[in-house]
């Protein structure tokens, strides 16, 4: 087995990967390796090809291969070593990297540190256990932009979407635009569960209705999908039998939620969030294993690639601080609650002192919608350290809130993030 | 008229300089096998031509393989015809996976005959010659009352008229030894060490591929649709692909079975498909379940079973209902809530209901108006046995009946040749599966063949280089199902979202055939409609969305 020796391993070459890994080399880190598992950098931004990326962070609007361009060509350019086609296939207590492919076989790197940077899956039909039969057509809707956008196949032609994620509302406007049709979105929840801007920019834009409140009962077809039985949902969210219907179709996308693809992180023993399924951090992104970080969709869903950008960038230089001893441990470290309303905040602590760093940003889900909310950052003693206002908080669209350093004291061991009842 | 193609396709042995049988031979199976020849459409997609044949088996499931394998010891032509796509489609491929002792089985029933005859060294001794995975893990049945350890104590006698000795009955502390995360609250187990599990996808897809490297062949996508009798013998047997001429009609057809009798002569059995709903569950509670697991009977239920499954998964079923429609595979809500709330919450509490859950699926036991094995000759036309309600124990049975059909072949094929082939083999080639090897392993296989280094499903870890070999295998895989079953690639937590498109693209490259041509498994159970634009282009359409 082939040995090789890195200040720096990288799993995954998408977005994360690639912001995290220039910005520990620009952090002054000499030899960083990126494991990306595809034929090459870029990864799910490659079948992304829609616009509205870097609209925050390069304030333009580029499609997803343009906007990972940006970042690849920079890597290209440097000397940080990438190798594709690559699969990482474990992480070892001894710093270990093993990974495989086809040219070098099974390789060991020996490493000082770890950023993963895996992203996320999609939420299964077989996961959300729909009852009825097996048949083709049911699929999420990453894998149809996938066959659509890269293999360049319709998988159908009378689409029903569960789900009103965001990748579900992108391909409502895809599949439309390659001269399906698109029957309709149906959603779970009482409220939309992607951006605003998607729902009106890809279902209202194409007289595609949405339905919420409601789910897909039942799969129809011995091979091919042949409809779906749909079914409004009461308050506890099991449906209401006298409202079914069955909707014929012969295609049945789905886009019920993303999962952090996180095994490789828990066997090498990284302590995950039950409700982020991403890993415990500090504000530096490291987890638990102090020369393991983490960032991107494999920490926690974001909604837009310019927040996961931000975030790598934070886990790139933190892991260079690391291998540099940069950071100075606080006396306590601080624990971040999701309080009033708040689903998860990430990072889940405050570890470090870093003057460089004026403000932490907190990033969170709400659990319910609300209009006219104020969110508080509390201390320990009920203290209130920051406030803002917000118009409208939703579960779909990610809160980040700056928390300046300066209102933290040294004693301080818990904050606690709320929308003000 | 590609998709004719597809519909017929036939897998002829091609022993000839084969190097599959000098490797298999020396027992030393190092190389990835390399078919003598690439495997492309036009020469496994060939169209069945009239024939003549010893024997013709119909249905491809583990009994129907098994009984290919027994034969083709002999200098006899054998022939399965199977109407799926596949081999092992119906009800070999979806149940329990457990291989029973039959300590709690009539042993005067033909059933109980069979699974005590079939024990676990001739299992062992099979399994071993055909590099399929068994596990003897042994089973538990749970007992929480009183009333739990009266049946205990019924079936430790029921063994025991079955010969079987060498069960134990565990109190709360040993349970909770052998079974850390089951309900604190159990009081009792009946321990059998004898019971065991294997994948029977595995198992019957190395049959038939040993019956095949022997000689016989397999005509898939293969339908009878009529059998001619002619002075009281069979004469022909008709397919959706050709007119067979056979001395000896076995019919393994399973769930069809009281059909293709009743093609022959007035019979007084039927088939009735029960149903059988299960949960397979993701590999990160591998660990949790350690033997097979009985829930106790309830008034509802004639008790369940959790089994840890040889490749690291836990499977959890099955309720029974009866149907009348033989291809209604589908899952209910109800099913799967009575199943997870009468029996995988009760005995291991932590499992959920709905998200770390790799899939649920049901399965269709072939269940004969006896509730038990039919095995026996036409009553008035002579060459044909039919073998009907074949059911559990019918996996763990499929040895012994393999024997007792060979016997009964004797019996009416008086002109076929018994010879033994002196150079039959047991085996198969080994497939490679890298998940199984050390690391070193591993890395002399892909500096052989760089494929096995390119992981195509990221779940499971499977390589390029398994799912081409899983192509070119003496049973080709033709259909992502067909994959996944060889190879488990699509059967992790993403169940084919990430690698199905990549999938899709090896099996049109390999096949030569069009995206628009690979299907799920077989029929109409295409994955692709057309190309992008294609749709766009064309006039009309319909528009009408869902208007509630």
């Amino acid at each position: 087995m082939k040995k090789l020796s890195y200040d720096i391993v990288v799993v995954g070459g998408g977005p994360a990967g690639m912001a995290a890994a220039l910005e520990a080399r620009k952090a002054g880190v000499e030899k960083i390796l990126i494991c990306e598992r595809g034929g090459k950098l870029g990864g799910i931004l490659e079948q992304c090809i829609h616009n509205g990326f870097g609209l925050q962070y390069f304030k333009e609007e580029l499609t997803g291969p343009e906007y990972a361009t940006r970042f690849s060509d920079q890597v290209e350019a440097s000397d940080i070593d990438v190798k594709v086609n690559t699969m990482v296939m474990d992480i070892q207590e001894d710093k270990k990297v093993i990974a495989v492919n086809p040219e070098d076989g099974l390789f060991e790197v020996e490493t000082k540190a770890v950023i993963l940077a895996m992203g996320c899956r999609e939420r299964t039909r077989e996961s959300i256990t729909i009852p009825g039969d097996r048949p083709s057509g049911v699929m999420c809707a990453g894998t149809a932009q996938r066959y659509v956008n890269i293999n360049g196949y319709l998988p159908g032609k009378e689409i029903v979407i569960l789900g009103s994620g965001d990748i579900g509302l992108i391909m409502a406007r895809r599949m439309t635009l390659e001269g399906a049709n698109v029957k309709g979105v149906l959603e779970l929840m009482p409220y939309s569960t992607g951006l605003v801007r998607n729902k009106v920019q890809c279902l209202d834009d194409f007289g595609i209705p949405l339905y919420l409140s409601h789910t897909v009962t039942k799969i129809h077809g011995k091979n091919r999908v042949e409809g779906v039985s749909i079914a409004e949902v009461g308050p506890d969210r099991n449906p209401i039998p006298e409202t079914e219907v069955f909707i014929p179709c012969d295609t049945l996308l789905l886009s019920v939620g993303l999962i952090p693809e996180n095994e490789l992180s828990k066997k090498v023993g990284v302590d995950l969030d039950r409700v982020t399924r991403g890993a415990v951090v500090d504000e530096k992104r490291r987890t638990n294993k102090d020369w393991i970080f983490a960032c991107g969709n494999v920490l926690h869903v974001h909604d837009l690639v310019d927040n996961v950008t931000e975030e790598s960038e934070l886990a790139g230089r933190a892991a260079a601080g690391y291998i540099f001893g940069t950071y100075a441990p606080r006396k306590n470290p601080i624990t971040v609650k999701p309080g009033n309303n708040i689903g998860y905040v990430v990072p889940q602590s405050i570890r470090y002192h870093d003057e460089s760093q004026k403000v932490i940003r907190l990033y969170m889900r709400v659990r319910n919608p609300q209009e006219n909310v104020t969110m508080e950052i509390k201390d320990d003693k009920g203290e209130v350290l920051a406030k803002f206002k917000k118009d409208i908080v939703e579960p779909g669209s990610m809160v980040n809130l700056a928390l300046p350093t300066m209102k933290l004291t040294e004693d301080m061991k818990e904050i606690t993030v709320s929308v003000a009842e | 008229m590609l998709s004719l193609k597809v519909q017929v396709r036939q897998v002829l042995p091609d022993l000839a300089g084969d190097p599959w049988r000098s490797q298999a031979e020396t027992g030393a199976v190092r190389r990835c096998f390399r078919p003598p020849r690439r495997v492309t459409a036009a020469n496994i997609m060939r169209k069945g031509a009239d024939m003549k044949t010893d024997v013709l088996i119909i249905g491809g499931g583990v009994i129907g393989a098994c009984i290919a394998r027994q034969l083709s010891r002999y200098n006899i032509d054998v022939v399965i015809v199977e109407k799926e796509s596949d081999v092992c489609t119906g009800t070999s491929k979806a149940n329990s996976s457990m291989l029973h002792d039959g300590y709690n089985v009539d042993g005067h029933k033909l059933k109980g005959k069979m699974v005590l005859k079939a024990t676990k060294e001739i299992y062992r001794e099979m399994c071993d010659e055909l590099h399929v995975d068994m596990k003897l893990c042994g089973s538990i049945f749970a007992g929480f009352t009183d009333e739990d350890l009266a049946t205990m104590h019924k079936q430790v006698k029921m063994a025991e008229e079955n010969g079987i000795t060498n069960l134990e009955i565990i109190d709360h502390d040993a349970m909770m030894i052998k079974e850390p995360h089951m309900n604190p609250t159990v009081r009792y187990g009946l321990y059998n060490p004898n019971t065991g599990v294997l994948n029977p996808f595995e198992l019957t897809m190395a049959l038939a591929e040993n019956a095949v490297i022997n000689g016989a062949k397999v005509f898939l996508n293969t339908e009878v649709t009529d059998i001619k009798v002619k002075n009281q013998k069979i004469d022909a047997v008709i397919t959706t692909n050709g007119v067979f001429y056979p001395k000896v009609v076995i019919n393994s057809a399973g769930l069809y079975s009281d059909k293709i009798a009743a093609m022959v002569e007035d019979v007084d059995f039927y088939v009735r498909p029960r149903r059988g709903q299960y949960y397979l569950y993701d590999k990160q509670f591998g660990g949790w379940v350690n033997h097979c697991i009985y829930s106790p009977p309830t008034e509802t239920s004639k008790g369940m079973i959790i089994v840890p499954t040889t490749e690291g998964n836990i499977l959890a079923g099955s309720n029974a209902e009866m149907l009348d429609d033989k291809t209604d595979f589908s899952t209910t809500k109800e099913a799967l809530d009575e199943i997870y709330n009468t029996m995988i919450h009760h005995l291991y509490p932590d499992l959920p209901r709905v998200g770390d859950v790799t899939t649920v699926f049901a399965g269709l036991r072939a269940a004969s108006n006896t509730e038990d094995f039919i095995i026996e000759h036409a009553r008035t036309v002579r060459g044909m046995i039919n073998l009907v309600g074949i059911q559990s124990p019918g996996l763990s049975s499929a040895p012994a009946i393999a024997d007792l059909v060979e016997e009964m072949v004797r019996a009416v094929g008086e002109d076929l040749d018994f010879t033994k082939k002196p150079d039959w083999i047991p085996g198969r080639p080994k497939p490679v599966i890298l998940n199984r090897m050390t690391y070193e392993e591993r890395s002399q296989f892909i500096a052989q063949n760089p494929d096995y280094g390119q992981i195509i499903c990221r779940c499971e870890s499977i390589s390029k280089g398994e799912i081409l070999d899983a192509i070119r295998r003496p049973i080709p895989a033709t259909s992502l199902d067909g994959i996944k079953r060889r190879t488990r690639a699509g059967m992790g937590r993403c169940q084919g979202g990430f690698c199905g498109p990549r999938v899709v693209k090896i099996l049109e490259e390999e096949l030569g055939i069009d995206p628009t041509e690979v299907t799920k498994r077989g029929r109409d159970s295409r994955i692709l409609a057309m190309r992008a634009k294609e749709l766009a282009l064309q006039e009309g359409g319909s528009h009408e969305k869902i208007k509630l």
